[in-house]
């Protein structure tokens, strides 16, 4: 969509708010008589609360109230802010609310609790032997998901008792992960044919570790009540969507929660639609009487913050000898932590089939519960797990059959409207919408001088040693279906609601440019509206699965070309002919024949008030959400309202693309790695913001770099504690684990089948660096070093000192 | 008198903070805020200088600096990400030197100068760093973009003219979670050229 916003960058409303810390984050707000509050957590991976005994604390000083689970509104067995039965250690158990936190973890430390011991596991696999434990009383395992219902929230699938055979551990001892009967499962085509016609068949086990979000801002929250009414500040990646899930965790209704967040510090999944935890300042705040606030430690952080789903893959791909894939079966154990159930071995199912295209291919998994802290999705939730499974057999295919790294990524890689996944019921399998990868790997190879580069790689110059990678990162981005909710006001100026979190993205900013384009308004004339649910905000969809930008930028053009068309009705009836006789431009609805007939905007919006109806917002689309519906009512008389759902047409699922390129230097005498270089190139669609977008990409490789080289979970499977509750001991990356300069590129080709022809774009970079970087530490020492990630020194330089893989082949959380 | 690890946790221990906080897995909570109930735990009225003005505030003697400008000053550009000197967020100057507040105990700095993200504009004009960063647009949710600014401001105090892997040096006690460290690096060498030029 061309346009004089769309594609420039530019530099967000919010921006000096952040610059000069005034930006106000959850943790900086302030009540009269707020009072803090500590929880006691769980020092037990599995237990149930058999006494509780609060009459000391409670006797205290200062001390103002308590609250445990009991408390809480029953949500039909997920989660809850605080639990008789803790699944992990680190759960919380209670939470006491008094005049300083001091005080609170005095009272703390005098509630005595007596806490039943309960069976454990950490490791996914040992829960499946024939003995092992259950992370749950009633089951180990997620069945499938049931089909979707015709109406209503879709049903949760079953807990259920997996165990395989001591048989089915029969190749354990040779690192390769045991496949016993699976709890999900889809294939499409020939899959013996494609492996007996194939040159080369490889079958490798993968490790793919699980990594706590640790976004800066922790999930502290503070909460108060007004008549009646909760107002809470809280962190999330999605205000419109947050407002429900508070509602629900408080136990009450939606209407009646005032959710503030202007600002969030970052959330990577772990605040998809807030966190559950911020029910506890709402309802201690309740039983109080009192403002609380609930600062989060970064050490609680590491438990009731979200971490990464880990899997244990294992795949077996054939080859012909020129390189494609002739078929491929992937089995998947993934750890989706006490709760869930996460779908990350589902969406790497779909990953795998995309991006390497076998035209033959079977997905297997089991969905294993571990008492070990919960999980949600995280920044490309699945598909970078695939990127990391599969990546070494590709490596080391491409090595033995003698082709380029990127020669043989590009020969199996999606074109246009590719197949993916299983054959759904509709007896077809699934496509995207566009792929336009081949001209990537190009672009991107081109960039890096991939192939001057490869000419010096895998020579020792004194103890160090250069190897290069590449990989294909991709991702789900974007959905359809949400609402538009826009005011065009008598001073001549734009009001774009927004529902989006501001999560430093700029999505919840950018996609007004797509409307004040559409409607020609100057920049300086168009005002976002966004952080507030009483600000009458539309139902938005949630920043998560880089929907945002497809999805918002599309509600937004039919918004838009609503207000456009309500602006051309009220020119016609106030200037004759017929509407379709008006242009708009330049902050004017005017006659196409006679340019100088015609209303500024200023006065359209006098005249809609005038109108009414359907012009100000009294008469509103019947197919937009009750919470767009209320918000509309709210604004109703302000102006001429644009409101619309998104019912333009979509073939296929939206995904998008990034190629990564690393070269990493490896010091064979101290395992260490160095990246010395990373470049990427997207294929993400019509770029609306040209500097949040690149700033996106690297962003999300560095991501992808970090777990490659240093962030893992580390459980103590005897008494199962997580050891990694602090950034100290999961090394975040830091400004000089990156090279000094990075290079970023879009392709900026549109998706056909949106009308702004943007896709999302915050995952798809995290697979193609994690992938990439391991690609290439393998070109430096070899495909065999390591079968598990992060690639760290010890790791490499044991394989390097014994000639042969080290490393504990299958476990998780080391 | 240098802010050191060892010095910090004397400072604690004359405070008496510790006297409550068992340790006790999971429980240990931090000694943070504490008013009436900690043994010991006294509070004085000081005199601090920050952000160019003279500040009264009621102290305890285990309070960190992070802590009082955040809760009894309405500092809260300054921010907290681990509580544990690892991350940086809560980065001012102390005496023109970068320090991590919520490991310096308030009643040490009582007579240094101390400057906060708020006191670098306070005069209505952006400081050349400030400036950089806005209009590079560096960093993306901004959370650790505060401790960030003060880092680099401290650095280039120092170090006026660096290339970019100086500067990622001396910005290196900082974390960033959104990562785009490409895109601060630019923005804070922009800064570092707009300081120049003043």
């Amino acid at each position: 969509m061309p346009g004089n916003l769309i594609g420039r960058s530019y530099i967000p409303p919010d921006h000096l708010a952040k610059v000069t810390g005034r930006a106000r984050y959850a943790e900086d707000f302030r009540a009269d008589g707020m009072l803090f509050t500590k929880l006691l957590l769980s020092p037990m991976p599995h237990a149930r609360v058999r006494r509780l005994d609060a009459s000391a604390a409670l006797a205290m000083p200062g001390v103002r109230a308590i609250l445990t689970a009991d408390d809480l509104p029953d949500l039909d067995g997920a989660e809850r802010a605080l639990t008789n039965e803790p699944l992990y250690a680190g759960e919380p158990i209670l939470a006491v609310a008094a005049v300083d936190e001091l005080t609170a973890a005095d009272a703390i430390e005098k509630i005595v609790v007596d806490l039943e011991p309960l069976p454990f596991v950490t490791n996914a696999l040992d829960s499946l032997r024939p003995d092992g434990p259950n992370a749950r009383l009633n089951g180990n395992a997620w069945g499938p998901p049931p089909p979707p219902a015709a109406q209503g929230p879709p049903a949760r699938p079953s807990l259920e008792t997996v165990k395989w055979t001591a048989g089915d551990f029969a190749e354990e001892e040779q690192g390769r992960l045991p496949m016993g009967t699976p709890l999900e499962e889809w294939a499409y085509g020939d899959l013996d044919a494609g492996f007996a016609a194939a040159a080369l068949v490889l079958d490798e086990t993968f490790v793919v570790q699980s990594t706590g979000h640790h976004p800066m801002e922790t999930r502290s929250a503070m909460a108060y009540w007004q008549n009646g009414r909760l107002f809470i500040h809280a962190s999330t990646q999605s205000v419109a969507q947050t407002r429900g899930n508070i509602a629900r965790w408080v136990g009450i209704d939606p209407s009646q929660v005032m959710l503030i967040s202007e600002y969030t510090g970052g959330g990577f999944g772990s605040k998809g639609g807030g966190a559950v935890s911020s029910a506890i300042p709402a309802l201690l705040s309740r039983k109080a009487n009192a403002p609380v606030m609930m600062r989060i430690t970064r050490e609680e952080e590491s438990y009731i913050g979200r971490a990464r789903t880990n899997m244990t893959g294992r795949v077996k791909v054939g080859f012909a000898q020129g390189g494609r894939i002739t078929a491929m079966d992937l089995f998947i154990v993934q750890d989706t932590g006490p709760y869930g159930p996460l779908g990350d071995h589902r969406s790497a199912g779909n990953a795998a089939s995309l991006i390497y295209q076998p035209p033959a291919m079977r997905w297997r998994a089991v969905n294993v519960l571990t008492n070990t802290p919960p999980r949600s999705q995280q920044r490309s939730p699945g598909p970078m797990q695939a990127n990391g499974i599969i990546e070494p057999v590709i490596t080391k295919a491409a090595r033995q059959l003698g082709i380029d790294q990127v020669a043989i990524r590009r020969m199996n890689s999606p074109e246009g409207k590719a197949p993916f996944g299983p054959v759904l019921p509709s007896g077809q399998r699934n496509h995207v919408t566009s792929a336009f990868v081949k001209q990537a790997l190009d672009r991107g190879a081109a960039l890096f001088n991939w192939e001057a580069r490869g000419r010096r790689t895998g020579q020792r110059q004194g103890s160090k040693v250069r190897g290069i990678g590449v990989a294909v990162g991709p991702h789900g981005a974007g959905s359809i279906g949400w609402d538009s909710i826009m005011t065009i006001r008598p001073d001549g100026r734009l009001y774009v609601q927004s529902g989006v979190g501001n999560l430093g993205t700029h999505s919840v900013i950018d996609l007004a440019r797509v409307a004040a384009d559409l409607l020609d308004v100057p920049w300086e004339k168009v005002e976002v509206v966004w952080g507030d649910t009483g600000k009458h905000l539309p139902w938005t969809c949630p920043s998560v699965g880089s929907q945002t930008t497809h999805g918002m930028t599309r509600a937004n053009h039919a918004g838009a070309m609503d207000a456009r068309r309500k602006l051309q009705e009220i020119a016609a009836r106030d200037l004759g002919g017929s509407p379709d006789e008006y242009e708009t431009g330049g902050e004017r609805v005017y006659r196409r024949s006679n340019p100088a007939r015609g209303l500024t905007y200023a006065q359209a919006a006098r005249r809609a008030i005038a109108l009414g109806g359907r012009y100000y917002g009294h008469e509103l689309p019947d197919d937009i959400n009750p919470m767009t519906r209320a918000s509309a009512t709210s604004l109703a008389g302000l102006g001429l309202m644009g409101v619309a759902k998104d019912n333009y047409g979509r073939n296929g699922a939206t995904y998008s693309f990034v190629i990564g390129f690393a070269e990493v230097e490896v010091d064979v005498e101290t395992g260490a790695v160095t990246l010395v270089d990373l470049v990427a190139v997207g294929d993400v669609g019509t770029v609306i913001n040209p500097r949040s977008l690149l700033a996106q990409i690297k962003g999300g490789c560095c991501l992808g770099v970090a777990h490659a080289l240093f962030q893992k979970s580390v459980v103590d499977p005897r008494y199962g504690v997580s050891l990694t509750d602090r950034f100290h001991y999961s090394k975040p990356l830091s400004i000089l684990d990156v090279p000094s300069a990075m290079q970023a590129e879009a392709l900026n080709l549109a998706d056909p089948e949106t009308p702004v022809g943007a896709r999302g774009v915050g995952e798809p970079p995290v697979g193609a660096a994690y992938g990439a970087v391991m690609n290439a530490i393998a070109d430096a020492v070899g495909e065999d070093v390591f079968r598990r990630a992060p690639v760290t020194a010890d790791v490499i330089l044991m394989s390097l000192e014994h000639g042969r893989r080290m490393h504990e082949p299958l476990r998780m959380h080391v | 008198m240098s802010l050191s690890r060892r010095n910090f946790i004397k400072g604690v221990i004359a405070g008496g903070a510790v006297a409550s906080s068992a340790g006790y897995l999971f429980r240990s909570a931090g000694p943070l805020l504490g008013q009436s109930s900690a043994a010991g735990a006294v509070e004085r009225l000081l005199t601090l200088n920050v952000n160019g003005q003279a500040r009264r505030v009621d102290v305890l003697k285990q309070e960190t600096l992070a802590m009082t400008l955040r809760y009894k000053l309405g500092l809260a550009g300054t921010k907290l990400g681990c509580d544990r000197a690892e991350c940086g967020a809560c980065t001012v100057l102390i005496d023109d030197v970068p320090h991590y507040s919520c490991s310096v105990l308030t009643h040490t700095v009582r007579s240094r100068r101390i400057l906060t993200i708020e006191g670098l504009s306070a005069g209505g004009d952006l400081h050349p760093v400030q400036q950089g960063v806005l209009d590079e647009q560096g960093f993306q949710c901004a959370f650790c973009l505060p401790g960030f600014v003060m880092a680099a401001v401290g650095y280039l105090k120092v170090h006026p003219n660096p290339s970019r892997e100086e500067l990622a040096h001396g910005v290196s006690g900082n974390l960033c979670r959104c990562q785009d460290y490409d895109k601060i690096l630019t923005s804070l060498m922009r800064g570092a050229e707009y300081m120049r030029r003043t």
